[in-house]
């Protein structure tokens, strides 16, 4: 239950509204330091939304996004950094970031909160490594001096982007793609392109990576590949994952806590086991006759009140 | 093709069919667009009063050419074989109009040209056979092309250099010191001026992906910096050069702040409004700019502090000379190459770098950059900010090369020249601008020499006039031909192993 002990990622009472439509309605869910953590939901439920405002994609209408990227976040330390207009602060309990604050680019550079996307966005006209090397900007912004000594050939630069191929090496080499470095990007094959993509975003050393449906469109034997990558991910490189995912062979296999979205409102949270046997979760995706959704709610209310 | 009836008609036939039948309808269609406008004509008569006159024959020669063009696209399939075809079609109009039209009868011209018309003509249709056959044999995927080694594009690059540097030398031997002027100044100067701005945008439009339709304004603040500056607190060309740099990259900061949110066209449509507003106020701040009269008499350029003068104190007499104006012209010449070659190497150090990546890959995805943790309002600015600068450095080099500068220099057209030279060379390719600048500027210098034109048409004909309608038949076959300029293909900007190029229709337009 480390969703509860350690938790890094607070979201709490998360609305987001377009007009008239409640994308995401009063959402409140943890994700735990370590785990796999998965939002799943029917299609149209608003779990991209949440990954949106997570990643500062989008503003949400409401709520507090609140993420400790090293150590704990207390509550009153995280209390006590909204009251002020900050965005960031190095409190006791560790560094904390509100996200719904922050522009997207901070939060991926600086709350080191990375992300993939449903329709890969990859750089298609750039190759592969290049691709990986665009993923450490920062860093080696930093190195040339904001361009400044990189373009008089004066400082460490050099050296920091000879490190730059060298982690761009590793993770290739951990995705099965270093023969294809010097090849473009949008000549991969499909799944190639989807391991690319987690890798790109791995090169910015995230702390939460979130992947926005990484199985999609992948055959069964790449499932299983992209199973064995993000355990690795998890266990040894110690990256705290928030995915959606529609495969249920992903999301029971490797998660450690799931989140169920419906309609935009949470109608589960649990471990796997727990989640694959609710009776809510069982009707919103598979459909149920209407009598029996009727009593399976009843069913759980009644059993909410006792 | 529908599948015929019982009807034994093969294919061939039914094609014949198809085209005669295709060809009578756009004769048709085109006696009745022509009817008014070609056959029917007004033109003033001995009392000044207009009156009605025919040109059947108009009509009939547009007709039959329509047709006949019709005929071929529906005949024939392959590209090559519609452009033979097209081309002898109009070599042959072109041939029976010069005798019927102008009047001109010299046989050997009339005569040759619809025969060569004829036979391009005939020849289309084995060469379209073979071609499709061609076609349907070889479906294999083309190999991308593979780029120079990096020694082979270093000696090339200094092969070209070392030409270039030669260039006003032997053109100096060769014509003397009048004849050479013409090429020195009209060709080579005017060349690496638009090779300058070309790499300049090149950063902006071809890097970025940003459509800046509006370049010319920082080539003008460039040149204004300079000339006001100098005539107005005697500073020396090389103190303003790097003034007009850092105020052009102020303006670039400055448009590049409200564009920031905007995309594509309406990207495309601010930068032109911002090319405008600087020329309009050009024109009408008159206490600062002189308005339309412009500024006269800014210092000329000095071989760092010797002016090229006659006389005593002279470049000349500096260094033993005899006095000639062409020494100025030879400086200003190696100036601008090394303004140019100082801009090529910036931009190309600049894609190594982090922020020429960002750049690229700005280009590629934007919303993938901000989720890479790179500021793309930062890297939009510097793209604007680093295409002004030298945009801004060619503007005081043309400032001191003409010694007058008024708001005439920089309007719109400017601008899209240089955007066609970009576009034509390849978005983000260097040696393609480069190719493009010679091709265009050069190209339209020597469209000027078409005398021998005179020949056909008679003595009042005036050739000149008609260099733009040429050259812009020739951008629009180019276009045709290489949609994605000349160069199309990417150069990585790193790899592991070998470099590849990265093929055109991967590689992003960019939004804006």
């Amino acid at each position: 239950m480390r969703w509860q002990s350690d938790p890094l990622l607070h979201v709490e009472h998360l609305t987001m509204r377009f007009g008239g439509i409640l994308a995401v309605n009063d959402l409140s869910f943890t994700a735990g330091r370590g785990d796999i953590t998965a939002l799943i939901g029917p299609n149209g439920a608003g779990k991209t939304t949440v990954f949106n405002c997570i990643t500062g994609f989008y503003k949400p209408t409401q709520g507090r996004i609140a993420f400790a990227r090293d150590g704990r976040a207390d509550e009153t330390d995280v209390a006590a950094l909204t009251q002020t207009a900050r965005r960031h602060a190095r409190m006791a309990s560790g560094d904390i970031y509100l996200l719904e604050r922050m522009p997207d680019f901070e939060i991926s550079g600086k709350a080191k909160v990375a992300r993939t996307f449903q329709n890969i966005r990859l750089f298609q006209g750039m190759t592969v490594l290049e691709n990986l090397i665009v993923a450490q900007h920062n860093p080696l912004m930093q190195a040339s001096g904001w361009t400044v000594l990189g373009l008089l050939g004066v400082g460490p630069y050099r050296a920091r982007e000879r490190d730059a191929i060298e982690k761009a090496k590793f993770w290739l080499n951990k995705i099965n793609l270093l023969e294809r470095a010097d090849d473009a990007a949008g000549d991969l094959p499909y799944g190639d392109q989807r391991r690319l993509e987690i890798a790109r975003a791995m090169c910015m050393d995230p702390v939460l990576l979130c992947l926005d449906e990484p199985a999609a469109g992948l055959n069964p034997r790449e499932t299983g590949d992209l199973n064995t990558l993000l355990c690795m991910l998890r266990d040894e490189q110690n990256t705290s994952l928030l995915l959606i995912e529609h495969d249920m062979n992903v999301v029971m296999q490797i998660s450690d806590h799931v989140v169920v979205l419906d309609y935009g409102t949470k109608i589960a949270d649990g471990a796997p086991a727990a989640i694959r046997s609710d009776p809510r979760v069982i009707a919103a995706y598979l459909g149920v006759a209407d009598e029996d959704e009727a009593q399976a709610v009843a069913g759980e209310r009644a059993g909410e009140r006792t | 093709m529908p599948a015929g009836h019982d009807t034994a008609t093969s294919p061939a036939t039914q094609r014949l069919n198809n085209a005669l039948r295709e060809a009578g309808l756009a004769a048709l269609i085109s006696a009745g667009l022509s009817f008014p406008i070609l056959a029917l004509g007004a033109e003033p008569d001995i009392n000044n009063q207009l009156a009605l006159q025919t040109r059947w024959s108009w009509m009939f020669a547009a007709i039959i050419i329509i047709a006949c063009a019709r005929f071929f696209a529906v005949m024939l399939d392959g590209w090559r074989a519609r452009t033979l075809a097209m081309a002898g079609l109009l070599c042959a109009a072109f041939g029976f109009g010069t005798w019927y039209f102008a009047g001109i009868a010299e046989p050997k011209i009339v005569g040759g040209t619809i025969v060569a018309g004829l036979i391009a003509m005939l020849a289309a249709f084995p060469i379209d056979t073979s071609e499709s056959r061609a076609s349907i044999a070889a479906k294999a995927p083309a190999r991308p092309a593979t780029i120079l080694s990096s020694t082979a594009t270093s000696l090339i690059a200094t092969a070209g250099i070392g030409a270039l540097i030669a260039f006003p030398l032997a053109m100096l031997w060769w014509f003397g010191s009048a004849g050479s002027l013409k090429w020195i100044n009209n060709y080579g100067i005017q060349i690496l001026i638009f090779v300058m701005l070309g790499w300049g945008l090149n950063i902006v439009v071809g890097l970025a992906g940003l459509l800046d339709l509006g370049y010319v304004a920082f080539y003008a603040v460039g040149a204004y910096a300079y000339a006001l500056l100098a005539t107005q607190f005697d500073l020396s060309f090389w103190i303003c050069l790097p003034l007009a740099g850092i105020m052009a990259a102020f303006w670039g900061i400055l448009l590049g702040f409200p564009v920031l949110r905007l995309r594509g066209d309406y990207l495309a449509l601010v930068t032109l409004a911002f090319g405008e507003i600087i020329h309009l106020v050009l024109t009408n701040w008159s206490d600062l700019t002189n308005g339309e009269a412009g500024i006269l008499s800014i210092p000329r350029v000095t071989f760092f502090g010797v002016p090229f003068t006659a006389g005593e104190g002279g470049f000349a007499h500096l260094f033993g000379l005899e006095f000639s104006p062409i020494h100025r012209t030879i400086f200003l010449f190696y100036l601008i190459l090394a303004l140019a070659l100082i801009t090529n190497f910036a931009t190309l150090r600049l894609r190594r770098l982090p922020i020429g990546r960002a750049w690229e890959a700005l280009r590629e995805d934007e919303i993938a950059c901000r989720s890479l943790g790179i500021n793309t309002t930062n890297t939009k600015l510097t793209a604007f900010a680093l295409g002004a600068m030298f945009g801004g450095f060619a503007g005081s080099f043309f400032a001191v090369r003409q010694g007058f500068i008024n708001p005439n220099s920089f309007t719109f057209m400017e601008s899209a020249w240089i955007l066609a030279i970009v576009v034509l060379g390849g978005m983000g390719s260097q040696i393609g601008v480069a190719l493009a600048a010679i091709v265009m500027v050069g190209g339209t210098e020597a469209l000027r020499e078409l005398d021998f034109l005179k020949q056909l048409f008679g003595q009042d004909f005036n050739p000149v006039q008609y260099r733009m309608l040429i050259f812009g038949l020739a951008m629009v076959v180019m276009m045709i031909w290489r949609p994605r300029g000349f160069v199309s293909t990417r150069t990585p900007s790193i790899f592991l192993k070998e470099r590849k190029a990265v093929a055109a229709d991967l590689v992003g337009e960019g939004y804006g």
